[in-house]
């Protein structure tokens, strides 16, 4: 009788979360099974399954287009990365410093992460208007030699794309690093201080090490972002001029939507599932080590004792 | 965790660097550069909204950061009504009509299945049940381009492509992995004691969830909320490949009406357009304040 309770019970729990079971295996296993073995397909404007081996990605990393996307995601990801991280620590550590305004200083920070990327996008190519933009004001305030119009030259336009993205996540770095900042022990300046340590020492050998964790986070939330990078190039270059400011989630779309060859654009997707396996493998390999040593570390202890 | 503004022993405890010294050179150097960062970040918005404000001639002068010499609000009403989008020229209201119509139901259905999750997940794991929600954690991950073309394919077999219902279930698929562990991580700081006392009293899965859970959900609700109308309002990936022409939400019409317009450019009309779209999204950041942060921070801690 309770049996049978606990087993109708449990039912309730399975059939509640029977859209999470469609959608874990559905999308997530099955979907991409479809996307890897379309990417060993002849696909055109329809799926099929003519097999044909790796051809899809050797014609793949012949395509300028796809070279140059790959190129563009590492300048723009290393770019952002280094200056999102470096601004946003510097914000954070600065509003830590016990500032009036806070708080509005803090929502003009962030705000910029609240809006879309179209409208991010659309924003800066309107700032960097050749004709209209700050580079024509500066100019015809005297600097006549002035040069700030990235986006129409097809060398600089990924840099135009890197500008707007500080401006989008550099707020949001800097509040998940100021909770970091906040939540270590205050005991730790008092230390310092009597020990006579300069304090951007501390900075960098005892304040930054503790703060690991949001650190990591806020790496996560900018390669996360990055690697999915679509509307603000879309809204602000187009991926032009020419194809300079493509990226590998532009070149998927495009593939599947623009030129119909769906098999070039599976095995694209399939390349930008890789580093995200790399990246859990490593996470998991990580856990691995980490218990392993605190295991070892009690039965140390354990054996001294 | 409210800090006032007035400095000295009276101030919130909230703030952990070093002690600051009184007005020093270091100090008037700390709030040059915050309220330069400040400008950085303020400038868009500003010549956003002066350049709605001005008539054509004058942003053909090109003095981009001056306020306008003659004021005026067409551009916002052209915005509105009728900019075009290649044949129609009906402006962006029928976007912000369509935003309105894919976002109300995907924030709902979408937090009531990850609500649903969460619960089940930290109170009733059947077996298997984790190995779902690992494939959840690995989703939060996986970009979207991985597995759009499945689901267009999907969709497109059972007449779902290009609907609005199509937009909403994709909205509430990809919406699931972050707000199933943000449900998760709450139900799993709940005491296991109050589950266990409706346990004996004979409450059941649903009566549980309802009864005990979701008057206690109220905070991370307003996160998956704040989370859910801002991530979908401002989506255009999926808008422009899944909603079809006549769904087709704010983020995608403003892009047509800025980038595909054949002859002359009307920035001014452009930027009252950007401003719109903007609006809803900046509207709930400035209402709810840390609770938004709070959200972004939920968002980011995946797993």
């Amino acid at each position: 009788m309770a049996q049978a309770r606990k087993r109708r019970l449990r039912l309730s729990a399975i059939i509640g979360t029977v859209p999470m079971m469609i959608v874990a295996i559905g999308v997530y296993v099955i979907g991409i099974a479809f996307t890897v073995f379309w990417s060993f397909t002849d696909s055109k404007l329809f799926p099929n399954s003519t097999l044909v081996g790796f051809k899809q990605y050797h014609r793949l990393w012949q395509d300028d287009r796809w070279l140059v996307a790959v190129q563009n995601i590492w300048i723009f990801g290393i770019l952002l990365m280094v200056f999102a991280l470096a601004f946003g620590f510097l914000l954070a550590v600065f509003m830590d410093q016990e500032i009036r305004q806070e708080d509005l200083l803090r929502s003009i920070y962030l705000y910029p992460f609240a809006m879309s990327l179209i409208v991010t996008g659309l924003v800066w190519q309107w700032m960097l208007d050749p004709n209209f933009g700050i580079e024509h004001t500066v100019r015809s305030l005297g600097w006549a030699n002035f040069q700030f119009s990235p986006l129409v030259d097809p060398n600089t336009a990924i840099y135009g794309l890197v500008v707007a993205g500080i401006w989008q996540g550099s707020g949001v770095t800097m509040a998940i690093l100021l909770a970091g900042l906040r939540g270590i022990d205050a005991e730790i300046w008092k230390a310092a201080r009597i020990d006579g340590i300069p304090i951007w020492r501390v900075y960098i050998f005892i304040v930054i090490p503790m703060m690991r964790g949001s650190i990591g986070t806020a790496f996560v939330l900018i390669a996360v972002g990055v690697v999915r990078v679509y509307d603000l190039v879309v809204a602000m270059t187009g991926g032009g001029p020419g194809i300079s400011t493509n990226m590998p989630a532009v070149y998927v779309i495009d593939m599947i939507t623009k030129s119909y060859n769906v098999g070039q654009g599976m095995a694209a997707a399939t390349i930008m599932l890789l580093p995200v396996i790399a990246v859990i493998a490593l996470i998991g390999l990580g856990r691995i080590v980490s218990t392993r040593r605190k295991n070892a570390a009690i039965l140390r202890a354990e054996a001294t004792a | 965790m409210s800090t006032t503004a007035t400095s000295g022993p009276a101030a919130a405890a909230a703030p952990r660097g070093p002690k600051p010294r009184r007005l020093s050179v270091a100090r008037i150097g700390l709030y040059g550069f915050l309220i330069i960062s400040a400008l950085f970040f303020l400038v868009p918005l500003y010549i956003m909204v002066v350049t709605s404000l001005k008539t054509m001639p004058e942003i053909r002068q090109g003095h981009l950061f001056g306020l306008p010499e003659t004021w005026t609000v067409q551009p916002w009403i052209d915005a509105w009504m009728h900019a075009c989008t290649g044949r129609d020229c009906n402006g962006l209201s029928p976007g912000f009509w369509n935003s309105v119509k894919i976002t109300v139901p995907s924030v709902f259905i979408s937090i009531v299945i990850a609500s649903i999750n969460g619960y089940a997940l930290s109170f009733w794991r059947y077996r298997g049940a984790n190995l779902f929600f690992g494939l959840l954690v690995f989703g939060a991950f996986v970009p979207y381009q991985v597995v759009i073309y499945p689901l267009i394919i999907a969709l497109r077999e059972v007449h779902l492509f290009s609907t609005l219902w199509g937009i909403i279930i994709v909205h509430t698929i990809f919406g699931m992995p972050i707000l199933t562990i943000l449900y998760r991580n709450y139900y799993a700081a709940i005491p296991s004691e109050l589950f266990k006392a409706a346990r004996i009293d004979g409450a059941g899965f649903w009566q549980i969830f309802v009864r005990i859970m979701l008057p206690m959900s109220v905070p991370i609700t307003i996160v998956a909320i704040i989370l859910q109308v801002t991530g979908i309002w401002n989506d255009f990936l999926f808008g422009v490949i899944f909603a079809g022409r006549n769904n087709w939400p704010m983020t995608v019409q403003l892009n047509n009406i800025v980038n595909t317009t054949t002859g002359t450019r009307t920035y001014n009309v452009d930027m009252a357009a950007t401003i719109i779209t903007a609006a809803v999204p900046l509207i709930i950041y400035f209402i709810s304040g840390r609770w938004f942060v709070r959200g972004i921070a939920a968002g980011a801690v995946k797993g």
